[in-house]
């Protein structure tokens, strides 16, 4: 296998884009990233582009082919990848393969979700497609519902409370005041999210993560070209993917996330380290109780110590592990495809040292974690400097 | 939501009266039905079998903001049940807004509608469950 490298970065501000259209964005942030690797286009060999629902949410199917065409790419091959919330983390992990293998040289990653062109609840119904449709979402289940049967399980276990689900909200808002791709930028207190709408108990809006349009792409290459194109590539040392019940009823524990636990321990023994060599992450925090059962599952805090280790700031952006300097998708936004290859582009800049006034000092190794849907598939990558 | 009548009408046994499968080879209970066993794949055997609509309430929420076709409804308990015979599901817990219901509850099967398609549509009936 060929080690592989990140050599461009690209990405839309995250928020609501209602002067600008699913190609409009995936075409603003796949030629950024083409610029950052200071390529003319020739090079590209392939593409993978992540998105879950575009056909539901615009109606549009084959992205793959109107790409290479908005971009300029034809005739290379541009492939769809979907696996719910998780899109863009495998459209990561299929570039990724597709370098590692020898089968092409520069690949482009994009991921992309345009989610305002509807209302809430036709959004809310379309994301419900994650689950279970048959037996979840048609008996009266909501993906605030299946995140707030964990939270309980989580409190009833565990003792975690709401107030320490309430400090991932805020760390994150915290860290999204600092990042000008931010969906929101500004911060909130622990009183703001306990005193927010109720949505499906315990969980309120302020747990939640918002609905939102945006894109991020990066460029790949085998490490032995980076060099060419990129004065500092990062390299994806490890790539892990699972998966688990797509009804969150027919999991063996509600309290953990099996299929994090799995990618997790699989790219760990790829990249032949642990939990404790990764000096920051991106999570997915699509509820602040996901961020507790993340930081938990992928073994930085020990089973039950996720929610106490947040509110005593642990994971802040000066604590033992900064989680989420993004913002998460709780603040940074949540556009689903775009999510996984946006962590990505964050842990890049990171390690880069571009992340400007969220910049995490001597950050060696970095690490990206997204899931899709209840949990049913997560992937995790891990990265560091060449 | 899909809204369509052969979805509805093949559902019928597993959702008016909680007919599931069971591995004879491993002894493990589902619901809803399992065309392979996931534990034993080629060795396992799946036979129909009638749970009988009793369990307990292993983990559970009140939905505050509903999903389309369950605007009328609001708010209402959503529980995780787990059935007697093992195997777990999502249902609805009726008559208990206000009361709240606690983990571990004891709940039985009800027949409910479960939502309606509009006024001239399909009326979805199927499996709520009531504290016992």
């Amino acid at each position: 296998m060929r080690r592989v490298a990140i050599i461009g970065t690209g990405m839309t501000t995250f928020g609501e884009h209602w002067d600008r259209g699913f190609r409009d964005l995936v075409i603003e942030a796949g030629a950024k990233a083409i610029q950052d690797a200071n390529l003319q286009g020739n090079e590209i060999e392939a593409g993978y582009v992540g998105t879950m629902a575009s056909g539901r949410l615009v109606g549009q199917e084959h992205i793959g082919a109107l790409i290479a065409d908005y971009m300029g790419l034809n005739p290379i091959p541009i492939t769809r990848v979907e696996g719910a919330c998780a899109s863009g983390g495998l459209a990561l992990r299929q570039g990724f393969m597709a370098v590692a293998s020898g089968m092409h040289d520069i690949v482009v990653v994009g991921g992309i979700e345009k989610m305002t062109d509807l209302g809430v609840e036709e959004v809310s119904d379309i994301l419900g497609g994650a689950g279970d449709q048959e037996w979840e979402l048609f008996l009266g289940a909501t993906f605030p519902g299946l995140y707030a049967f964990m939270a309980r399980r989580h409190m009833f276990e565990y003792k975690t409370t709401e107030e320490m689900m309430a400090s991932v909200a805020v760390k994150n808002h915290k860290n999204g005041a600092k990042n000008k791709f931010a969906q929101f930028q500004k911060e909130i207190s622990i009183e703001t999210v306990l005193k927010s709408k109720v949505i499906a108990d315990p969980l309120k809006v302020f747990d939640c993560s918002p609905i939102t349009d945006g894109a991020a792409a990066v460029v790949l290459a085998p490490v032995e070209l980076a060099k060419k194109y990129c004065e500092n590539p990062i390299e994806i040392i490890a790539s892990g993917q699972a998966s688990d019940a797509i009804a969150l009823h027919s999991r063996e524990s509600l309290s953990k996330l099996r299929a994090t636990e799995v990618a997790a321990k699989k790219a760990f023994e790829m990249a032949k380290l642990s939990p404790k060599n990764v000096d920051f992450a991106e999570v997915h925090d699509c509820f602040t109780i996901a961020e507790i059962m993340a930081v938990e599952d992928l073994g930085f805090f020990k089973k039950g110590e996720g929610g106490r280790a947040t509110l005593d700031g642990k994971t802040a952006l000066d604590g033992e592990i900064p989680i989420n300097t993004s913002g998460g998708l709780k603040a940074c936004g949540h556009p689903v495809g775009a999510t996984g290859v946006k962590q990505v582009v964050e842990v890049t800049w990171q390690l880069q040292g571009r992340a400007e006034g969220r910049q995490v000092k001597d950050a060696e190794i970095g690490l990206t974690h997204n899931v899709g849907g209840s949990g049913a598939t997560a992937v995790v990558h891990i990265m560091k400097r060449v | 939501m899909q809204k369509s009548i052969p979805l509805t009408w093949r559902r019928i046994p597993e959702r008016y009266r909680l007919l599931g499968t069971k591995c004879t080879n491993c002894n493990t209970n589902y619901f809803p039905t399992r065309i392979v066993c996931p534990k034993c794949r080629r060795r396992g055997k799946i036979e129909k079998v009638q749970f009988r609509g009793l369990g307990r309430i292993y983990s559970f929420t009140e939905i505050s903001a509903p999903p389309a076709g369950f605007e009328d409804q609001v708010p209402y308990v959503l529980a995780i049940v787990e059935l007697e015979e093992g195997p777990r599901l999502t249902t609805q817990i009726v008559d208990v807004v206000g009361k709240g219901v606690k983990i571990g509850d004891g709940v039985a099967i009800v027949f409910r509608v479960i939502q309606r398609d509009d006024p001239e549509g399909l009326i979805h009936y199927g499996f709520k469950f009531r504290l016992v």
